[in-house]
């Protein structure tokens, strides 16, 4: 019996659940910022698996792309993180609160 | 038979990588399990036939993003997470989305398992003989604007770490020293 597209959409499935979950719980920026990462991969994994059980090469090109706007994500993120944190001396995600009322 | 246990052996290292980064207060421990995670999904691409992707996952994710995020973690030397003190009410509304995701999950699960679909006998989308040639005929100018992409993050995050005016924390520090 081999993996079918099933199992590999289910594995999908829960890893982009635990990043969503990890979004809502987790208190640090960092911690959010890798919870998206996990969500990005666990969509790739339904890219790949598609592509494979139907032979196109679309589905890993669509990979390509995904993995290149998560590395300028990681760019631009770590670098609001690092702004944040010289102005509020945490990285909290409750402290940044000056948009607020 | 073999490629089911691999299946299950990285799924589950995967599956157990992700709680293990969500459940940890302490970032570093969670980046370490997220790259556990990220070699484990590059495995499962192996799994699928792409060589390419797996390559790409180890080398970007594992590589270069990670090592990026360690960086920052190390740089701030951040401490442990606190428990929400606010807000507790985001516990409930994320274990309801929690849920209800996983019941979409299996919904998927069992409704794909019902038109059975085998995978091709052929396996060549994955080569990187193949993926270059889509990367640079067909799909050359989503690869292009990929690329306008990186620059302008280039140049966004060097905006973003250029100094303005004096920051909280130097002024702490100033007040350090003396």
């Amino acid at each position: 019996m081999e993996p079918t597209l099933a199992s590999y959409l289910a594995l999908s499935g829960i890893l982009f659940t635990i990043g969503t979950v990890g979004v809502i719980f987790k208190r640090n920026a960092i911690g959010m910022f890798m919870c998206i990462e996990l969500m990005l991969n666990a969509v790739n994994i339904t890219f790949v698996g598609f592509s494979r059980f139907y032979n196109d090469v679309t589905g890993q090109l669509f990979v390509f792309m995904v993995m290149s706007v998560a590395a300028a994500e990681a760019a631009i993120g770590l670098g609001i993180i690092i702004a944040f944190f010289r102005n509020r001396i945490s990285v909290d995600v409750d402290d940044a609160s000056i948009l607020k009322n | 038979m073999i490629t089911t246990a691999l299946f299950f052996l990285f799924a589950g290292f995967a599956i157990a990588c992700a709680v293990l980064m969500v459940y940890h207060k302490n970032p570093l421990y969670s980046a370490i399990a997220l790259i556990g995670v990220f070699i484990a999904l590059a495995c499962i691409y192996m799994l699928l036939a792409a060589p390419f992707i797996a390559a790409v996952q180890v080398l970007v994710y594992a590589g270069a993003i990670m090592v990026l995020v360690i960086f920052v973690i190390m740089l701030l030397n951040l401490e442990e997470d606190r428990p929400l003190t606010r807000l507790r009410h985001l516990y409930l509304i994320g274990s309801i989305l929690g849920l209800v995701l996983l019941v979409q999950t299996l919904f998927i699960f069992y409704a794909v398992k019902k038109s059975p679909q085998s995978a091709q006998e052929q396996a060549d989308a994955g080569l990187t003989i193949n993926i270059g040639r889509a990367m640079f005929t067909e799909y050359l100018l989503p690869v292009e604007i990929a690329g306008v992409l990186l620059l302008m993050a280039i140049v966004g995050a060097m905006v973003l770490s250029r100094r303005l005016k004096e920051t909280r924390l130097e002024i702490i520090q100033k007040e350090k020293r003396q």
